[in-house]
């Protein structure tokens, strides 16, 4: 049982933890919609939303009665993550919730950013993934502190998981902690896990079209990286439209184009890193003097 | 695609509230899904039969209110309706829109024995 949250055995695993968390992912469904003709309308209607006074149950006419929730279906995980963000808050840490589809090339960046940050900045990962320790040991050859949660069928990383990483993690103040979520532009979108930002990696040989396709990402996202940029000459992709796009879903939404395997247009991701750490320490003087970690 | 999950959180709402008020049996529950909160109905109707199997509210029905999507228009100054997150502006066609409803997601009431 774990101390945490008293929560039991699942199917989440996260590295060198013996005890997983599966109770909020189940995913055991493949197909939902083959089975919704036969599931989806076999309920009887028998309550009408506003249509008339259809759940006013008089007292002593049943023993049935209504009990009001009013209770947001995500409040789980949102406590989960406000104490996550309490936590980060407290450190001086900034977390960073990376955000792509599969194959956009959030590994890569992230061991690059690693390699040329290092010696500037404490760092440390959360690599999500639903199964193998391969990404976090990629980060790990860097020679800085990666901890894997394999979600197993889970889509998404949720708060839960990212609170128990952090205990095996202890990720330094004042340091950047870089959370790269499992490959999905649906589901992570929904699940706050205490980041101060999320960060959508978009490469330019996936569809300039993405933002709109998968506009829910792209709304929660402080920041959109356009990530493969040395391929542009090879392309049709037309980042213009691209951005234009990503405005449409979230006007207020920053946009940088570099490549991670060239290094062109990275030093605009690592100022942008530098800014967001600088607004984190705004409270914490004593972590960020220098801008510099011992 | 996470609507199982979403059904999960909804189940340990009602354990929750059963344990507090006291009753055993969920019969209906009201869940408010707004228009832009990327929840297929559908998919949350089979995930929360599957979840709820033999559970609390095995059988109950779901009756699911769908709030509409609301978005300002910065340059019209006013409450306008919009059907996606990327929907330009009904009556001046700007994209310049802040999203002011249609992301809920509650659970809103249940009729318990």
């Amino acid at each position: 049982m774990c101390t945490v949250c008293g929560c039991g055995e699942g199917e989440a695993k996260i590295e060198g933890q013996d005890h997983g968390h599966d109770h909020d992912h189940p995913h055991v469904h493949q197909h939902p919609h083959e089975h919704s003709h036969t599931h989806g309308h076999d309920h009887g209607h028998r309550h009408h939303y506003g249509q008339g006074p259809a759940h006013a149950h008089a007292p002593g006419m049943s023993q049935s009665r209504m009990v009001q929730i009013e209770q947001d279906i995500l409040s789980k995980n949102n406590e989960y993550a406000a104490a996550n963000r309490r936590f980060f808050s407290d450190h001086g840490i900034l977390a960073l919730n990376l955000v792509s589809s599969p194959g956009s090339g959030k590994t890569m960046l992230l061991t690059r950013t690693i390699n040329e940050l290092k010696s500037e900045l404490e760092l440390s990962v959360i690599e999500g993934d639903q199964q193998t320790v391969n990404d976090a040991e990629r980060i790990r050859a860097t020679g800085v502190q990666a901890l894997q949660i394999n979600t197993g069928k889970g889509c998404h990383l949720d708060g839960h998981m990212v609170g128990h990483a952090m205990h095996s993690l202890k990720p330094a103040d004042g340091s950047v902690l870089f959370i790269e979520n499992v490959g999905n532009l649906v589901c992570p979108a929904a699940f706050d896990l205490g980041e101060a930002h999320k960060v959508a990696i978009l490469s330019v040989t996936e569809g300039e079209d993405k933002p709109i396709k998968y506009p829910d990402m792209f709304h929660a996202s402080d920041l959109m990286i356009l990530n493969k940029t040395d391929l542009l000459p090879y392309l049709d992709f037309d980042v213009e439209r691209c951005i234009e796009y990503a405005r449409r879903v979230n006007p207020g939404i920053r946009v940088l184009q570099l490549s991670a395997k060239s290094g062109e247009g990275i030093q605009g991701w690592y100022q942008w890193i530098r800014a967001a750490r600088q607004l984190v320490l705004t409270d914490h003087p004593e972590l960020g003097a220098s801008g510099l970690c011992a | 695609m996470h609507e199982v999950s979403l059904c999960e959180s909804i189940l340990q709402v009602m354990e929750q509230s059963a344990a507090s008020q006291g009753y055993t049996r969920v019969n209906s529950v009201w869940l408010e899904i707004g228009q832009l909160s990327g929840v297929d109905l559908e998919a949350m109707r089979f995930g929360f039969e599957v979840v709820t199997r033999g559970s609390l509210a095995d059988g109950a029905s779901l009756e699911i209110v769908q709030i509409p999507g609301e978005a300002w228009c910065m340059k019209c100054a006013k409450t306008v309706p919009v059907k996606q997150r990327f929907d330009e502006c009904p009556y001046c066609g700007s994209y310049q829109l802040q999203v002011t409803g249609g992301e809920e997601l509650r659970v809103k009431e249940l009729e318990v024995d």
